[in-house]
């Protein structure tokens, strides 16, 4: 007996970008594919999610994860710790380490480390952020500060597994996998999962594996697709050399028109499934490099951003973001390398902060110039924060038990700040935020209950929240 | 989407199932195909075996729990319905009394109430689970067909009023056969042959034939290497390799020598511990170390070692046994009987492994080939031989050594140092450290940043210091022995500044003994911070000590009030920081300079003491030193120096394996809800589910052998039925039972039960027999049926679970590749040997580090080796084979999804991999058939998919040849792009030519046809 969820299952399986191809015979292809092929048009019928109707209304439509990969310090960012400064180079109480996971200071004197930036008040509450910041800071009123951010994982690695997938084993969905896998894409010729990368200029690189973005063991069609700013931009998208794209429209053509011939004689439905796929990658090869080309883009979006078309900056991708939000993508996520602060985080801070705050807030105001801001939810933060203990004298090592993160657009209540860590900025200690809370609150704002969006395999029914997650009610505006 | 367009897509669909009327309820109920599906998904949750997860502490797994009195209350009175509580909840109309409740998201349908309800009317009998019960041989029903697998389908087709499909085409059942048993198409040839074989055994010949060939192990290999998660890289973080290659080969050869699977499995989890182990069952034991691994600094081994545990029970529990054990790391099973006590039993075993928790793994043991093994002899022989030459001590010799002692200066004097004992110690890049009393400081963390500055502080006593000394120290853990950590040993030391009071002393003077030309010790106090490549290197010296003074410009005094911070900047990136060191200090009178000589510190020592007063050691480092610049030894030393190379060069050819090794185990303890800070839960020993037959082992520990033995010995339930159910997917398309690496409760009840318990059976008793067993299903006539299907037959049974008619896939990734290969006339048939690189798109690795990395292209013949042979990056894996749902082996994988998506399409168009087989395939095409261009078509189809086309076929595939043709001879300078593309030799064909019929290849390379087997 095929269950519902089996059936959704096959189905799911057959194409990988869902989108509708009922613009079939609109689109220059027209004359190229046989009119015959109903099937595949009916095949690559769009992928609508499983949740339909959504379970609450919804308010965001779409995804934008801002990733800053390697564990930003929330002490030189968005967390103002005088107590911290008073406390420069004493002992950091043994109340409040004992029993704590460590990283690098394992068997080390643990002592305080003042912030080494300045904070300024910002915004209509004056809520104190550093000055490194000063864009952001004046976005803040859209903006909804998370003080109380708490992971489980104290290693990059499982730290982005956890924050991704719910857990730190690996294999399991990342949640733009999840988020597609529950409501489809508005893309029309785009992965509806779309992943970004820019290095920074400091050398403190963390790695990034391309698990991040996997489906798990949801169908593969759902997966992150890695866009890249040099070369190729989707893999093997570049016509061979010397093929022109009249000649592969010729060698597409012929390929689908011989696959139907062939699905006349065997009925076999897979067929279908593989010319909707010939035509979507044929539009790809067109529709990715347009997508790319900011070209067009007026210079006064350019310099809001701060940055030149392709020149594969965390500015830039913050710009295609909004292109790619714009085409419907449904999550879409960056992430600047860089932030792993062992050592230096006054001067790292300070790089860093040149390289994001001018972009991250012109996305948000861009957004909102489009009229966009309201319907996409925008996540800002790292894997862990850092230690108000002192790393070899002028930097901070991984911590997991309070950090900060931010969220704006999407039916986030701007102006706020939720949650606090303690005095030392060590412990998240009012309105503890999980990143399981995390992702039910945006699965919330999305439509989702997240409970219910399940997936059953080997045996068992997953989600993106494990069996936890609470949705942070005083987020919502 | 309008309503018609939907209505057209329901019914085009929809599996045609889902529209007929439900199934009528049986007349006679039986709990595990009627009744347990239901009940451990809605019930179990809640009154299942877990007692942490039981509500109202009622249990309903078990007939006698279900039974029990609790104050007068029972679940289930066998036949009364109005005394069964159970019935009267799940009958319930009211909120409160209601099960399952509503707060649980599960409801059942109305057939399943209808059926709950006969079943406690009937006396409410529980059944064993059907893959916990012990295997029992189950008497074959009577057939015309002589093979078991017949007539086991057949009677379930005669139950449900389906007959057999009729046998495929000889051709088609060819290809069906050569993919399934080789991962390769068979050639015109071979279907010429088949097809005109009139023997009765004509298939049954072919299966032979497939069976011996080398490609068979080949393509079992790929299922069984993802099930094991065998991978060349470590997985997390810099994800950098590690050595397992044999394994890899150990296993096609255990299919392909038809080893039987209890010995197979034995040595994959103890092979180390057999007595009297050889190199291959060492090799097998690999599979222990094949988890996932972290070299990230700052990673915990407490946290990882847990991880090691959890990733090998999950192993077993996915290979042998087909049960989710990952379940009972936290919390006792939902849903089936395993605890977390079990969990952690089975962890134990693996306690005794000799690894190290985080960091990469060790290099492993040298896996030479005999024929390798003879050279490497001969070459340590060669070595040995002009080493002696060297050594030997000849008139001629120590008279040049005289003279050239009499020419040094007294220059070569060292004067008297002392240690400095570090007191804080610290990395920029938090790099830790390790001091030893010698006054030796060596890093000790497991990452590697490209560059850092490190800080070193001292108190000292000495009076009126003169100078410093910096000792750059070899050590064997460093990469090409240091002193440096960089890959060739090197490190660049930009700036060394000596802080007393947060201002720096000056400095007057730098010299070394050792100077990389350009590279100076002087530049490493000339304040120069901004130029990356302005420093103290010692390029050509690794593996060996160097030392650079520093003379200070006033003298000092200790003071412990006013320490010392020595701070190194190294600053040029890759890698290039001090990984051994040492700082000491001297009063000796000024100048504080290197000796004049240019040679390794002890050498310096040995000079310096007059001659009549040397050690035998010193008169040794000094000889031993002359020898490597005397220029009459120069010849000597280059025959030295290329047998050393020729020696390097065999090893680097022959690969290396890390393997289980026994050593006292660590301690194993039941972690509460999975933490491992957690240290209270009870220490356990190895031991295996206890709800399954106990090994019989008494008064000792359970070992690794034991457990190896336990999953293969007869009265183990699972693993031969979990075996046979994986089997018949790959002949099939779907395991009898349809989750493989689930046959617990949550799994699927298989419809033909017989049929899993009959192969199993068979399985053991034929001595587990894998190519038996292989033979018995494919030469089976249900295997044999065509894959067409008639509408009716395909909306009765959509999925082909019943098996009234063959099924039809698309290849797995690896054999997507070596079909286009094989096609092309490309493929490289080397059996086994390292990873190999097929093209890869630039810059794929960008976001890998720890070190950065590019992926390099093989550019030999390793570029057209079978798909099994990539090298498996786990983080980022070949991302052709990605495409295909080649697994990227993070996690063991029993089944891979078999997805269609647009980026397969540009793979197999785009892909340089698959242009150059189209082009070397056009080649083919142009050197091997003759005729018409419609004749040469029709040559080429024959080639790609094993039939001839149809004339409208070729009709299709002749439109693009004439256009192409005609646009290219009018320009061809495009076609010299296309030929371009890969490795492989470009014929002196007229280019527009070749061009032209590379895109008629493309088009038979892309054909869903040519990708599927049916």
């Amino acid at each position: 007996m095929t269950s519902p969820a089996e059936f959704l299952h096959q189905q799911t399986r057959r194409t990988f970008l869902g989108q509708t191809t009922r613009g079939l015979g609109a689109v220059a292809l027209a004359s190229l594919f046989d009119p015959a092929h109903s099937r595949a048009a009916i095949a690559q019928e769009k992928w609508r999610g499983i949740i339909s109707p959504p379970h609450i209304a919804p308010k965001a439509k779409r995804v934008i994860w801002l990733t800053m990969a390697g564990g930003p310090s929330h002490l030189e960012t968005f967390d103002p710790k005088p107590k911290l400064a008073e406390m420069n180079g004493q002992p950091m109480p043994e109340s409040i380490t004992k029993g704590q996971q460590i990283a690098q200071l394992q068997g080390q004197a643990l002592k305080c480390l003042g912030p080494q930036a300045t904070f300024k008040k910002f915004g209509q509450n004056g809520t104190e952020i550093s000055a490194l910041f000063p864009e952001i800071g004046a976005s803040l009123d859209d903006i909804c500060l998370i003080r109380s951010m708490k992971t489980e994982a104290i290693n990059h690695d499982p730290a982005h597994c956890f924050m991704n997938t719910g857990t730190t084993i690996a294999g399991r969905p990342s949640m733009g996998a999840w988020v597609n896998y529950g409501l489809g894409s508005e893309a029309e010729e785009l992965p509806g999962f779309v992943v970004l990368t820019s290095a920074g200029k400091g050398g403190q690189m963390q790695p990034i594996a391309a698990r991040q973005w996997s489906a798990g063991f949801l169908p593969s069609r759902f997966q992150g697709v890695n866009m890249r700013g040099k070369g190729d931009p989707v893999l093997y998208l570049s016509n061979p050399a010397g093929v022109s794209r009249e000649q592969q429209q010729d060698v597409i053509g012929a390929v689908n028109k011989l696959n139907a011939q062939y699905d006349v004689r065997v009925d076999d439905p897979e067929i279908a499934t593989r010319i909707a796929q010939y035509e979507m990658a044929f539009k790809m090869q067109a529709s990715v490099p347009e997508l790319m080309d900011a070209k067009g883009e007026p210079q006064s979006v350019l310099d809001l951003y701060g940055c030149k078309p392709g020149d594969g900056s965390f500015a830039a991708n913050c710009l295609l973001a909004r292109r790619l939000a714009e085409r419907g993508v449904r999550f879409i996520q960056l992430y600047h390398r860089d932030w792993d602060h062992h050592g230096g985080v006054k001067e790292g801070v300070e790089l860093k902060a040149a390289e994001v705050d001018r972009a991250s807030a012109a996305l948000i105001r861009d957004l909102k110039q489009r009229d966009m801001l309201k319907d996409t939810l925008v996540i800002y933060g790292g894997e862990f924060g850092r230690t108000p203990m002192s790393q070899g004298g002028n930097g901070r090592d991984h911590h997991i038990a309070g950090f900060t993160m931010w969220a704006a657009g999407g039916g986030i209540k701007g102006g706020v700040v939720h949650g606090a860590t303690d005095e030392f900025g060590y412990h998240a200690v009012q309105d503890i935020v999980e990143v399981h809370d995390l992702h039910a609150t945006l699965l919330h704002l999305l439509g989702i209950e997240h409970t219910k969006l399940n997936y059953r395999y080997q045996g068992r029914d997953f989600r993106l929240t494990d069996v936890r997650g609470h949705v942070v009610k005083a987020m919502l505006a | 989407m309008n309503a018609s367009l939907l209505r057209i897509l329901v019914c085009t669909l929809l599996p045609a199932r889902f529209l007929l009327a439900e199934e009528p309820i049986p007349e006679k109920i039986e709990f595990n195909r009627d009744v347990r599906p239901f009940l451990s998904d809605t019930c179990f949750k809640c009154h299942g075996f877990d007692p942490k997860a039981r509500e109202a502490d009622r249990r309903m797994d078990t007939r006698e729990a279900a039974m029990e009195d609790h104050d007068g209350v029972r679940a289930i009175v066998p036949g009364d319905l109005a005394k069964s509580d159970a019935w009267l909840r799940v009958s319930s109309t009211d909120k409160d009394e209601q099960m399952p409740p509503a707060k649980s998201g599960k409801k059942l349908t109305p057939r399943q109430i209808a059926i709950f309800k006969r079943w406690i009317e009937q006396g409410a009998e529980y059944q064993a689970h059907w893959s916990y019960a012990a295997l029992e041989r189950p008497s074959v029903p009577k057939s015309e067909t002589p093979n078991p697998v017949d007539a086991f389908a057949r009677a379930r087709l005669a139950t449900i009023g389906l007959t057999p499909s009729p046998e495929a085409d000889r051709t088609t059942l060819l290809r069906r056969v050569s993919f399934d048993l080789t991962g390769l198409p068979p050639t015109p040839a071979e279907v010429d042959a088949f097809v005109n074989d009139k023997a009765a055994d004509a298939y049954e010949k072919v299966v032979t034939r497939l069976l011996a060939s080398p490609a068979y192990g080949e393509r079992m290999a790929v299922s069984w290497l993802d099930l094991v998660r065998y991978a060349d890289t470590i997985g997390f973080h810099s994800d950098n390799p590690r050595n397992v290659t044999p394994y890899r080969d150990y296993v096609i050869r255990a299919f392909n020598e038809n080893k039987p699977f209890d010995k197979f499995t034995v040595e994959q989890l103890a092979g180390d511990l057999l007595p009297n182990s050889g190199t291959w069952e060492k090799v097998a034991s690999a599979f222990n170390r094949l988890n996932l691994s972290t070299g990230e600094g700052g990673a915990q081994a407490k946290d990882y070692e847990q991880r090691t545990v959890a990733d090998r029970v999950r192993a077993i529990g996915t290979v042998w046994l087909g049960q989710t054990t990952g379940c009972a790391q936290c919390h006792d099973h939902k849903f089936d009987p395993i605890t977390t006590r079990d969990f952690y039993r089975l962890g134990a075993f693996f306690a005794d492994i000799k690894e190290n928790a985080i960091g990469v793994p060790e290099e492993g043991m040298l896996v030479a080939g005999p024929e390798q093994e003879a050279k490497i002899k001969e070459a340590d022989a060669k070595l040995a031989a002009t080493q002696a030459r060297l050594d030997a001590a000849t008139p001629e010799i120590s008279a040049a050594q005289a003279a050239w002692e009499a020419t040094l200066s007294a220059g070569v004097k060292d004067v008297a140092w002392t240690p400095l004992q570090p007191e804080k110690l610290t990395g920029e890049k938090g790099t830790q450290f390790l001091a030893r009393p010698d006054g030796s400081i060596k890093v000790e963390t497991a990452g590697n940043p490209p560059a850092d500055t490190y800080r070193i502080t001292v108190k000292t006593a000495l009076r009126g210091i003169n100078g410093f000394k910096l000792e750059a120290l070899p050590s064997a853990s460093l990469p090409a022995s240091g002193p440096g950590r960089a890959g060739n040993g090197n490190f660049v030391l930009n700036e060394f500044i000596i802080e007393r009071d947060g201002k720096p002393l000056k400095l007057a003077a730098a010299s070394a003994t050792f100077e990389q030309p350009l590279h100076p010790a002087s530049t490493s106090i000339d304040g120069k911070l901004d130029v990356k490549t302005n420093g103290w290197a010692v390029m050509g010296n690794a593996g060996k000590e160097a030392a650079a003074y520093f003379e200070l410009a006033a003298p000092i005094d200790g003071d412990d009030a006013k320490p010392l911070t020595f701070v190194l900047h190294q600053a040029l990136g890759d890698n290039h920081t001090l990984g051994k060191f040492r700082i000491s200090a001297t009063v000796a009178p000024k100048p504080i300079r290197a000796p004049n000589v240019q040679a390794p510190p002890p050498v310096v020592a040995a000079l310096a003491v007059e001659a009549a007063k040397r050690t035998d050691a010193q008169r040794a480092e000094i000889a031993k030193h002359f020898r490597s610049i005397a220029p009459q030894l120069a010849p000597v030393r280059a025959e030295l120096a290329q047998a050393q190379a020729a020696r390097t060069e065999l090893e680097k050819g022959a690969a290396r394996c890390i393997v289980s090794t026994s050593a006292p185990p660590r301690v194993v303890r039941v972690l509460p809800r999975g933490d491992w800070q957690n240290e209270t839960g009870e220490i356990v020993e190895p031991g295996v589910p206890a709800f399954l037959p106990q090994p019989k082992v008494d008064g000792r520990k359970l070992t690794r052998l034991d457990l190896g033995q336990w999953l293969v010995a007869k009265e183990n339930p699972l693993t031969a039925r979990v075996f046979v159910n994986r089997l018949w997917k790959m002949y099939f398309g779907t395991g009898l039972s349809k989750v493989l690496d689930d046959v617990g409760s949550q799994g699927e009840l298989p419809n033909n039960a017989a049929l899993i318990d009959w192969l199993a059976s068979e399985f053991v008793d034929s001595g587990w027999d894998m190519k038996h067993i292989v033979r018995t299903i494919v030469t089976s006539q249900t295997y044999r049926q065509t894959s067409r299907a008639a509408k009716e037959l395909q909306q009765r049974d959509p999925d082909n679970r019943d098996l009234a008619r063959q099924s039809r896939f698309r290849l797995e990734a690896e054999f997507v590749r070596d079909n286009a290969l094989a096609i092309s006339g490309l493929l490289v048939r080397k059996l086994g040997g390292l990873s190999v690189k097929p093209y890869q798109p630039p810059g794929y690795w960008e976001n890998l580090n720890f070190p950065v990395r590019e992926w390099e292209n093989d550019k030999n013949e390793n570029q057209w080796r079978r798909g099994l042979y990539t090298w498996w990056q786990r983080s980022y894996l070949q991302p052709s084979l990605l495409a295909f749902d080649a697994p990227s082996r993070e996690e063991c994988t029993a089944e891979r999804v078999r997805s269609n998506i647009p980026q397969q399409a540009l793979v197999l168009l785009n892909d340089p991999t698959y242009v150059e087989a189209a082009r070397v395939f056009a080649q083919r095409i142009l050197a091997e058939s003759t005729g018409t261009p419609d004749q040469r078509i029709a040559w080429a189809w024959r080639e790609a998919t094993s039939r001839a086309p149809l004339p409208e076929e070729i009709a299709t595939v002749r439109e693009v040849l004439d256009k192409h043709l005609a646009q290219l001879a009018a320009d061809s300078k495009p076609a010299e792009g296309l030929l371009k593309v890969g490795l492989a030799p470009v014929p002196a064909a007229p280019p527009a030519e070749l061009a032209a019929w590379t895109n008629v290849a493309r088009i038979l390379l892309n054909l869903h046809e040519t990708i599927t087997r049916s």
